[in-house]
């Protein structure tokens, strides 16, 4: 019986014939933290008597979430994963280094790699067909000691996606699409599997968007298969023999089958409080807007910004609107400024923060007032999750963001390209 | 055999309805962190909670965050085992990792305040208020492994690695 790309990369790394239900332990490529997870993994990983880790793994620090730091108990957090990473020979990726999933992306993720991270949208990499899954800090610890884990390999949920997208529609709209159809436990224990004719036309920056948001539908990794765009991908980082292309079998067991026909998507975002809780951006029109924030993960690299300054080019945001724009990395943000993005987009009245994941998970940059409401291009719409409880949060694509800051409320981009 | 007083909640509760990112500051001082449970879900629980009581909620429970911390505070506030309809990947792993049990059952007849008793063993919940008597899912043998060793640090210790 053929494989899933879950089932195949589990196989390899377990040595196994790994078939969806089975309890796996699994070698480990690559594992990672970032500074509001990593500490606690660092002090579990000194409880469990760990001393150095396992010689077989890649190691990476980031320091994102908290960058630069907004006060001393988190700088102290810093100094003790600087140490750590120092004493440890691992990589570091220091505060201003931009956000940790946009530099796996960047630098160190392969296709059939199997990486595990102190965050829950580690998904991303899946993007680039890595078996990429958050987990915790107890469990990232353990596996940081033993180079290994555990896994039950998932069911796979089969998204084909056939056509292409209409003009002003985006990756972003389409997995908000799937969610919203699924719902937020849609793949809750599954894989999301991506496929069809369209898929040879996404960008590897667009597959990032769509599988860092897998998680939205509670899976355990987006995979995307290994292609020629994603060996162009890392041939232009200077990586190209990290690049072997990977496919699932045709013979191959699936869970389920969700047909999206690209062509019949239409702007798309998420309300308050949870992602799955969609409506079309039309629909939305006249939802005052007080804060707009383009950049994470899932949506602050250069095509997204590209297409921000493209909409906001020789204009003026809303004068009640505040725009905030954090890159996703220091390369997004180079590239950015070569082009010209990041003049277009200050002189439009945006505030630039420095690379990192900005005000996305509310410990600073653009905490919101009570009432006040925000349109993200983040991933989580969660009561609270930009630092006030008593605020709303809604999630569209860049296009969406750029469109919604220069008219004040929620626009359909469609308006104004 | 376990006893406490079920508090409930609805579902998709976030780990920032548990713990929210704002208090990322607190992290490396749990004993305050803790302070904060289930805050902006219920601003109450953290007053009212007492050892061995049981969170009882509805369906994605832990949704979000990897954040160890949202398990963490919730085992710290004394809660001897969360009842949910279904239970969010990640939040479930870290759960059971910090020997917090999670158990899967149809939570719909348990009332906010009731009376439980639970038996792990024989995987029955009885609800002392109302006399319903309810069973949750298996738990999956490698996380019953985990949590009989009281969490995956001790689990590690005794055994050096994963053991199938």
């Amino acid at each position: 019986m053929g494989k899933t790309l879950a089932e195949k990369i589990l196989s390899t790394k377990s040595g196994s014939e790994a078939k969806a239900g089975d309890i796996v332990i699994a070698k480990v490529d690559l594992v990672f933290v970032q500074d509001v997870t990593g500490p606690l993994a660092v002090r579990q990983f000194q409880a469990a008597g760990f001393k150095h880790p396992a010689n077989s793994l890649k190691v990476a620090f980031f320091l994102d979430h908290a960058a630069p730091s907004p006060g001393y108990e988190l700088s102290n957090e810093h100094k003790l994963l600087r140490n750590f990473a120092r004493e440890t020979r691992s990589l570091l990726y220091d505060v201003g280094q931009g956000v940790c999933h946009q530099i796996v992306a960047e630098s160190l993720a392969k296709p059939g790699d199997l990486i595990v991270g102190a965050d829950s949208h580690t998904v991303t990499a899946g993007g680039l067909g890595a078996f990429a899954s958050g987990m915790g800090s107890t469990d990232i610890a353990v596996t940081l000691g033993l180079g290994r884990t555990w896994f039950r390999v998932p069911e796979t949920i089969k998204v084909v996606l056939s056509g292409w997208f209409p003009d002003g529609v985006y990756g972003k709209d389409l997995v908000l699409h799937l969610i919203g159809r699924i719902g937020a436990d849609g793949a809750t224990y599954k894989a999301l599997e991506f496929s069809g004719d369209a898929i040879s036309n996404m960008s590897i920056p667009e597959r990032l968007t769509v599988a860092n948001m897998a998680v939205e539908a509670g899976a355990k990794v987006g995979l995307f298969p290994a292609d020629k765009a994603t060996g162009n991908y890392l041939s232009a980082q200077g990586r190209k023999a990290d690049y072997q292309s990977l496919f699932p079998d045709e013979d191959a067991v699936y869970e389920q089958t969700v047909n999206i026909s690209l062509a019949e998507l239409e702007p798309t975002v998420a309300k308050p409080h949870t992602v799955d809780n969609i409506a079309l951006a039309k629909e939305l029109k006249g939802t005052k807007i007080h804060q707009v924030f383009i950049g994470t993960c899932t949506n602050g690299r250069r095509d997204d910004l590209a297409v921000a300054a493209r909409i906001l080019k020789g204009k003026k945001i809303h004068p009640e609107t505040r725009l905030l724009i954090a890159p996703a990395s220091r390369g997004v943000l180079l590239a950015a400024i070569k082009t010209g993005y990041i003049q277009t987009l200050l002189e439009a009245g945006a505030i630039i923060l420095p690379p990192g994941c900005g005000p996305c998970l509310g410990l600073h940059q653009g905490v919101l007032a009570a009432g006040e409401t925000c349109l993200s291009t983040a991933n989580r719409n969660f009561r609270g999750r930009m630092g006030n409880p008593e605020s709303l949060i809604y999630l569209g694509s860049p296009a969406t963001a750029a469109a919604t800051a220069l008219n004040g409320e929620i626009t359909d981009p469609r308006e104004v390209i | 055999m376990l006893t406490g007083r079920a508090f409930k909640f609805g579902d998709n509760i976030s780990t920032d309805y548990i713990i929210p990112g704002r208090l990322a500051h607190l992290r490396s001082n749990l004993p305050e962190l803790a302070k904060h449970v289930m805050e902006d879900a219920d601003p109450t629980f953290a007053a009212r909670v007492k050892p061995g009581d049981f969170i009882v909620a509805g369906t994605n429970f832990g949704l979000g965050s990897s954040r160890e911390h949202a398990p963490l505070v919730i085992k710290m506030a004394g809660v001897s085992a969360i009842l949910a309809k279904s239970v969010a990947r990640i939040f479930f792993r870290n759960a059971i990792n910090l020997g917090l049990p999670v158990l899967l059952c149809q939570t719909d007849s348990i009332n906010d305040g009731d009376k439980l008793e639970i038996d792990l063993k024989a995987g029955t919940i009885r609800d002392i208020t109302n006399g319903n008597q309810l069973k949750f899912s298996p738990i999956p043998e490698i996380m019953l492994h985990i949590l009989d060793e009281g969490g995956l640090l001790p689990y590690i210790q005794k055994h050096g690695g994963f053991k199938l």
